[in-house]
């Protein structure tokens, strides 16, 4: 579903990515792990088209089509969804009323009749329920005055109520209490299906004992230095990132 | 791929959506202004003797004024005797009975504009008072609010037809040497709106008026007046759009309005004049008197405003708060996108005891415009136990933008509480990515942040004007982020 070849990506002229390599079939979780500065973010910025992060080399395809000549917004038309490490507040939107526009928009641009209020609101609910969201959350302002944990669960709703075909997860763990943590997980959960994939980018092990990955990748300064199983996750939890570095090939 | 930057700069280049111009004969007073051209206007109009002494001594006072220069505004120096102060439809000299007498060109006009003046009012609830440059040229709905012995109609018919209030009230709120623009339309004031509430009633339905400016090189110089008795309740509506044109058009309009104990007062106004092209070039003119005197016990007056046109604005609704327990509103939105200059806010001017005002003023600033908010607060001695509450927030669209807040306070009752929040904000490259990558595209999402912003005053319009205040919001922001 989505293949990244060779990716090399600068901000403003620094080299962030270096060549990363990544392949995710329907129906995978895969992880990327990574410490700060990694590259990790920039990755999920990339991937979703945020327009300061310059492609300098490498290819992305999300089923078969190049990313790179798609708008932000055609990439969410064609199922990327992009779960923000720091959600953003949009005053006086309504929740509900912007994620029907969402919908809308995407259902448009895919030759869709699109939602009315009745129905979109049924959908809504039944979605918030399903990712365990309170429905007084869908009628406050997009994201003003969430705490963090509002924020992101907010985000695993949008996800929920938009259906990507891949979602990238950018460390949705992050801020989060254990409590929070659990809910967030078990919204993803229940959203796994055969014709979805995920991408988890998490700074720690702790959200995959939740979300436990079919695959794991290790990214260091701009490139991915190890990729493996679930049970990659642990091994880098005991030794930490420089113990894993010294142990690997490395490059 | 397209940027954002790109999408915008491609929506800048559509052209003002309502810049089209119709062609009707004018009955147009030669250049000028002069106490025979005053003369002339207020024989054309067949007005009594005491209004022509009026203008007149509006005019003397104004001979002796300076046009203030201390709004945060620049324009070309203005030539008062290059413009005509007087224009009317042919169609005036035999006034239309009906909607069917009405010139059809005028008719299309108004139907380019989306103006409801046919069935659609009926059902809207909506009676229109359509002022075509200077002469209103139809109303309805008047038998049904005469049923109510409310009173509505074109300022010269009130002339006409009320003259006892007309007389009574003209000039009290806004004295006719009040300000140089006050007293430029106390001289040659046109034609406007009139409006009259008796006792106790509840007006039935939202009063409208569409304004629209369309001669060429001439100044439009309404003049309002409404006067709610004991009790009563209306709701007032204005809009206008003007025809695209080159020159500047001068527009000095004065509102007055007047609540009686128990009466409530709620004036609404979406302005869409032609703001000039990309370069500053053309556009409206607008240096507009507004107030309201809550003269009695209990008395209510609400602005709302959505200013999105004209090139220069210069405009403050105020409200006098006489009457002890009265209550002054003022919500705003102001947009400023290219070259457009807006210097607007509002006056809370306390005297009775526990009064209150609330202030909430949005300006919203694009491509160069300069948007400044000036605000001023005044508790008088006797106003015990007054409050204000003002909040004042700017939203800066683009980096060649400015914002600007002039707030004064003068508190001499420290009885007094007052409640001052403003607030900055740019709209970000980050809330625009968010909605992207949500699926929407570059230009609903300026539009929604926009919309976002602006909801505590478009709430507090009418349903019907929140719509269409919303479409030209969109409209006048069309390509600003860059």
């Amino acid at each position: 579903m989505l293949r990244v070849s060779d990716l090399h990506a600068k901000v403003e002229e620094q080299k962030i990515l270096k060549g990363v390599d990544l392949e995710v079939n329907a129906g995978e979780v895969h992880a990327v792990m990574g410490p700060n500065g990694s590259g990790k973010s920039t990755l999920a910025q990339v991937l979703a088209g945020r327009e300061d992060y310059d492609v300098t080399a490498g290819s992305l395809e999300l089923d078969g089509d190049d990313l790179q000549e798609m708008a932000p917004e055609e990439r969410a038309h064609a199922g990327l969804f992009l779960a923000f490490q720091y959600p953003v507040e949009i005053p006086g939107v309504g929740n509900s009323y912007f994620l029907k526009a969402a919908l809308n928009a995407i259902r448009k641009a895919r030759g869709e009749d699109e939602l009315d209020a009745m129905d979109f609101l049924q959908l809504l609910r039944k979605r918030a329920e399903l990712v365990d969201v309170d429905e007084a959350l869908l009628r406050r302002p997009v994201n003003e005055g969430f705490s963090g944990g509002e924020k992101k669960r907010n985000e695993i709703l949008q996800m929920a109520v938009l259906e990507p075909r891949l979602a990238v997860l950018d460390e949705t763990d992050s801020g989060l209490d254990i409590d929070a943590l659990k809910t967030v997980a078990a919204g993803v959960n229940a959203l796994r299906s055969e014709d979805r994939a995920f991408v988890v980018i998490t700074h720690y092990q702790r959200l995959l004992n939740y979300i436990v990955p079919d695959h794991v990748h290790v990214l260091l300064d701009g490139r991915i230095v190890r990729s493996g199983g679930s049970e990659l996750a642990l091994e880098l939890e005991e030794k930490g990132y420089t113990g894993l570095t010294n142990g690997s090939s490395g490059d | 791929m397209p940027t954002a930057a790109d999408t915008i700069g491609a929506l800048a280049e559509r052209d003002y959506e309502y810049g089209f111009v119709t062609d009707v004969e004018q009955d147009t007073a030669p250049p000028g202004l002069s106490e025979e051209i005053i003369a002339f206007i207020s024989a054309k109009k067949n007005e009594p003797q005491w209004l022509l002494d009026w203008r007149l001594q509006a005019y003397r006072g104004w001979l002796k004024m300076v046009e203030p220069t201390w709004a945060n505004v620049r324009y070309e120096p203005i030539d008062y005797q290059s413009i005509c102060y007087y224009a009317a439809p042919k169609s005036d000299d035999d006034r239309p009975k009906s909607l069917d007498e009405i010139d059809p060109e005028i008719l299309a006009t108004y139907e380019k504009l989306g103006i409801p003046l046919r069935e659609q009012e009926m059902l809207a609830g909506v009676a229109v008072d359509a002022v075509f440059d200077s002469v209103s040229v139809a109303t309805t709905f008047r038998e049904k609010l005469a049923e109510l012995g409310v009173i509505f109609c074109s300022f010269s018919e009130a002339v006409q037809d009320h003259p006892e209030l007309v007389r009574k009230y003209l000039g009290t709120v806004v004295p006719r040497r009040d300000n140089f623009f006050a007293a430029l339309n106390s001289a040659v004031f046109s034609d406007g709106s009139f409006v009259y509430i008796p006792k106790g009633v509840r007006c039935p339905m939202e009063l409208s008026t569409y304004f629209r400016i369309n001669a060429m090189n001439t100044g439009q110089f309404e003049r309002t007046l409404i006067i709610a008795e004991e009790g009563s309740y209306v709701s007032y509506l204005e809009g206008c759009t003007a025809p695209m044109r080159d020159e500047n058009q001068l527009h000095a309009a004065v509102v007055e309005l007047i609540a009686h104990e128990d009466a409530q007062i709620k004036y609404s106004t979406v302005q869409n004049w032609y703001p000039g092209d990309k370069e500053g070039v053309g556009g409206i003119y607008n240096f507009v008197t507004k107030r309201g005197l809550c003269e009695g016990r209990r008395s209510k007056i609400s602005w709302t405003q959505v200013e999105t046109g004209s090139a220069v604005t210069w405009k403050y609704p105020s409200c006098i708060l006489r009457g002890d327990d009265s209550v002054g509103e003022f919500y705003s939105v102001a947009v400023s996108n290219n070259r457009q200059q807006a210097d607007t806010g509002t006056k809370m001017i306390h005297v009775g005891k526990r009064t209150s005002s609330t202030i909430i003023s949005k300006g919203i600033s694009a491509g160069e415009g300069q948007n400044t908010y000036r605000g001023s607060v005044r508790i008088l001695r006797s106003a015990e136990d007054a409050r204000n509450f003002s909040q004042c927030d700017s939203m800066l669209i683009g980096d060649r933008c400015g914002a600007h807040t002039f707030p004064y306070i003068d508190v001499a009752n420290p009885s007094a509480q007052m409640e001052h929040e403003a607030s900055t904000s740019k709209i970000g490259e980050d809330q625009i990515f968010y909605c992207n990558q949500r699926g929407i595209d570059t230009e609903d999402a300026v539009s929604m942040i926009v919309n976002g912003f602006c909801k505590e005053v478009f709430r507090e319009l009418p349903m019907e004007f929140a719509v269409e205040a919303q479409k030209l919001l969109e409209v006048s922001l069309e390509g600003s982020v860059g």
